[in-house]
């Protein structure tokens, strides 16, 4: 009787195969962690030494602080925004919900090119106006500024979304309860928009913690521009890795405050509207809430487009259009539309796994793949140094090595993708193929494959867009030589040669504004996964 | 073709789906599995299919064995026929690429009239749809993908069809329609159909032969006819329609004597009755239409309450000894509440002992 009872497979089970591949893809993800561990660890007493310079607890405090104003000044502007769009008579309404999340297609560095360019030293401003040679707004005000203007749109586009989704009947039934605009506004619309807030304040976070553009260009030391120096003036590594470590740290630390701040929330924006909110007459209000979306607006999209305009035309006047800009042009291209390959490839057997067989094993492999998200991009292409200059000597410093720091960095977000259109296929309909005579994978292909197909693109070209954008992984490990858009514009805003950095900037811009126009037209359905996937600085 | 089942169980980690089931459909036979949702008969139909694996015992589909202990044919090689709850149609493939999808590379490939493979296009001339053919399935209505859903299973030309709740997704006035025109489309097509559902009538008035199941096991299996007017326990009696328990005493080896009067309890089903057959007292169920009433001043029961049901009229009445009593009458003569009556078995009425 007992070998009767033996359970067979269950033919809905996925291959071995398939899971030593799905195993394989997460064990890539975890080694840059678990690598830089080991490094850190056997520093020894050296590392402990790194810890205790009072420089280090300074940085920290800095980047604390400059994490802290960043996620207030993304969720004030963001969230402000968003009850404006759907909640109030602003005039245009559609227009600025189009413009509020289009600076979602200008990389944060290229934020900081334009603040830069106008008031930074030997900017616009303190040339045109004798007295204000003073004006410099490098250090925190520049970085905290940049930031926030490049974060504000994950806010925005999340509490937008939630607030569509969220039923007027309540608000309206507050109303009727006695109770007066302002009261339902902060009793009832903001205890709606609350889980949608909290994950955009943590996108926010996450994003300026691991943010080196930024941080770099405006000269303010916090971890990852020290991490960077760190790594490029000293012969000594461990001091990087031990940073490194710190920065995982304060990530972790992000995550579980969120997590105890969401708490029950998140399932409290299940209900769906049936009808769209009747607008709240803003008075005599209007002219402020206008001035407020204006100066947004203008800060985070027309002055980049104005300044990269200013400076491509400039350039253009100065040498013929730049030769210089086509081959970083066609090498990001060229590593974006492989990265979008390559993780799309490697997501599909994680997710088609968790998407089939939600055990918690392959919950486990699905967390693994997740964790990297988190990770900073200078973590990740730091602890790839490592090791592939000790353990991996022939593919140092090549392409293979950055591909994989783009693999590992964005695999997520092809993961989601991939995961969101698995889920959308019924298995049923794979097992009517099956019953219909054709095998696993017979089935797979003519039924499965062709519906997520869509979904599966989708999640490459979030890919796609943020390997373009990527700047430290790619700083730290392109082979010599390998310029990108990305680096072009850093290197050329870091020595203030604005007109070689705008065309490449402009390039950027206009490569990721249609995939950002598009992932943002239809809200409700991509806003979540296409803001958090269009995260990467 | 046949299908049989022997001692099947399946478990799910320490949820036992199914128990011990042993089952015989015969060939050409249209077969209702009738459970509560939760039952295990959607495992039963997928064990059959061969998306599951059975923990325990045998599946034979005609002369094949296809799951046991050490023996195993995937779905795609039992050519069996599925139809699932919602369909399951391809949204990204037309009406007729639906139904081919089945037909092997050369059936497809050989062009009839129409540019369609004759075997779909016959198919699609089955269920009536042979003029949709380039729709894709959301330009369907819920009726029409039913049956392009039935036409895609049969299109390969299984000798098993296996039909997974067809009609729940569907509302009610279209449901009654579909389920005659399935009925036929199964007939004219000569395969054995299994089909699973939770909807009493429609097990009733489809199958030919119809096992009932509860928490996983086979309670009951027969014509529709039997197991409706003999349920084998007070379980299923209920479960198949309303029902009145009453107590009596065997008189002889074919009669029970209760408060309500003789009953016709022949032939009854295995089952707890069984057992205590020999002993005189028992329990039998009685169909609220298999009792009659009359007015009667000075009778045994007072109608406390009417159910109005358009066809028929169910009657609830306080009975002078037993209690309360379900009466069910066609709607041509109406009694009123608070008339006194005479309740009584009606003529060729049977119960059924089920403890």
């Amino acid at each position: 009787m007992t070998a009767l009872r033996r359970a067979g497979r269950s033919p809905r089970l996925p291959s071995p195969l398939l899971t030593a591949a799905a195993a394989l893809v997460a064990a890539a993800c975890a080694l840059p962690l678990a690598y830089l561990l080991v490094r850190a660890a056997s520093g020894g007493s050296a590392a402990w030494s790194v810890l205790a310079r009072p420089q280090t607890a300074e940085t920290v405090a800095r980047t604390v602080a400059l994490v802290t104003a960043v996620t207030l000044g993304a969720t004030t502007v963001g969230g402000t925004l968003a009850w404006l769009v759907e909640r109030t008579d602003l005039p245009l309404r559609r227009m600025w919900a189009v413009a509020a999340a289009l600076p979602l297609a200008i990389p944060s560095y290229v934020a900081a090119l334009a603040l830069l360019a106008t008031l930074g030293p030997g900017g616009a401003l303190s040339r045109a106006v004798p007295g204000a040679g003073a004006v410099d707004i490098t250090g925190f005000p520049g970085a905290g500024l940049a930031l926030i203007l490049s974060t504000y749109p994950y806010v925005y586009l999340l509490t937008a979304a939630a607030l569509r989704r969220a039923d007027p009947a309540l608000e309206e039934a507050a109303r009727g309860l006695g109770r007066s605009v302002r009261a339902v506004l902060f009793r009832v619309t903001l205890p709606l928009a609350r889980p949608a807030l909290g994950a955009g304040a943590l996108l926010a976070a996450l994003y300026a913690l691991s943010d080196f553009g930024v941080v770099s260009l405006m000269r303010f030391d916090a971890l990852t521009r020290v991490i960077f120096q760190q790594y490029r003036t000293l012969f000594d590594r461990t001091p990087a890795a031990v940073l490194g470590l710190v920065l995982v740290v304060l990530t972790v630390i992000v995550l579980v405050l969120e997590a105890r701040a969401r708490g029950r929330a998140a399932s409290r924006a299940a209900s769906t509207a049936s009808r769209p909110a009747p607008p709240q007459a803003l008075g005599r209000w209007r002219p402020v809430a206008v001035a407020f979306c204006a100066v947004v607006v203008g800060l985070a999209l027309v002055l980049p487009l104005g300044v990269l305009g200013f400076w491509t035309l400039r350039g253009a006047a100065g040498a013929g259009l730049s030769a210089e800009v086509v081959t970083p042009a066609v090498n990001s291209l060229a590593v974006s539309l492989g990265a979008g390959a390559v993780a799309t490839v490697a997501a599909l057997p994680v997710a088609l796994l968790v998407v089939r067989d939600p055990r918690a094993l392959t919950r486990g492999l699905e967390r693994l793949a997740y964790a990297a998200n988190a990770l900073p991009g200078v973590v990740i292409a730091l602890a790839l140094v490592f090791f592939a200059a000790r353990y991996a000597g022939a593919v140092y410093g090549t392409l293979a090595v950055l591909m994989f720091a783009y693999l590992v960095r964005f695999l997520p977000q092809a993961l989601s993708g991939a995961r969101t259109a698995l889920l959308a296929v019924s298995p049923q309909l794979e097992e009517v193929a099956r019953a219909l005579g054709r095998g696993p994978r017979s089935a797979f292909a003519a039924v499965t494959l062709p519906l997520a197909a869509p979904g599966l693109l989708a999640g490459a070209a979030i890919v796609f867009l943020s390997t373009m954008k990527e700047l430290p992984a790619t700083l730290l490990l392109r082979p010599i030589g390998f310029d990108t858009l990305a680096t072009e514009v850093w290197t050329a805003t870091s020595v203030s040669a604005y007109s070689r950095a705008a065309p490449a900037a402009l390039l950027l811009v206009a490569v990721a504004a249609p995939i950002v126009l598009h992932l943002t037209a239809r809200p409700d359905r991509h806003s979540r996964r296409g803001a958090e996937g269009l995260g990467a600085g | 073709m046949s299908v049989c089942l022997r001692g099947v169980a399946k478990a799910f980690g320490t949820t036992e789906a199914v128990r011990e089931v042993d089952l015989d459909i015969g060939r050409g036979e249209l077969f209702t599995v009738l459970g509560p949702s939760g039952c295990g008969k959607t495992t039963l139909l997928r064990l059959v299919a061969g998306f599951e694996r059975p923990s325990a015992g045998e599946v034979r589909v005609g002369d094949r064995l296809v799951a046991a202990d050490g023996a195993w044919i995937p779905p795609e090689r039992r050519r069996i026929g599925m139809v699932f709850q919602d369909y399951a149609l391809f949204p990204h493939l037309s009406v007729e690429r639906n139904v081919a999808f089945g037909l092997s590379r050369r059936e497809r490939r050989r062009e009839g009239r129409g540019g369609a493979a004759p075997k779909a296009r016959a198919a699609l001339e089955l269920v009536g749809l042979q003029h949709k053919a380039e729709r894709l399935p959301h330009e369907l209505s819920g009726g029409e993908r039913q049956r392009v859903a039935l036409a895609r299973a049969l299109a390969p030309e299984p000798e098993l069809v296996l039909l997974d709740e067809p009609f729940s997704s569907l509302d009610a006035t279209l449901r009654a329609d579909l389920r005659r025109e399935v009925e036929l489309i199964l007939r004219e097509a000569e395969a054995t159909a299994v089909l699973v559902t939770h909807d009493q009538e429609e097990a009733l008035s489809l199958a030919d032969r119809l096992a009932v199941m509860r928490a996983g096991r086979v309670v009951q299996t027969g014509a529709p006819e039997e197991v409706y007017a003999r349920p084998a326990d007070r379980w299923a009696a209920g479960f198949l329609g309303e029902v009145n328990v009453v107590s009596g005493v065997r008189r002889g080896d074919r009669a029970v004597e209760t408060w309500l009067g003789s009953f016709d309890a022949r032939g009854v089903a295995a089952g707890v009755g069984g057992a205590s057959a020999a002993a005189g007292s028992v329990h039998v169920a009685v169909r609220p239409e298999h009792l009659a009433l009359r007015v009667d001043r000075l009778g045994n029961a007072e109608i406390v309450d009417r159910e109005f049901r358009g066809h028929d009229v169910l009657y609830r009445l306080r009975h002078e000894v037993g209690g309360t009593v379900l009466v069910q009458l066609s709607s041509l003569e109406l009694f009123e509440v608070g008339e006194r009556v005479h309740v009584r078995p009606a003529r060729a009425a049977v119960a059924s002992v089920v403890d």
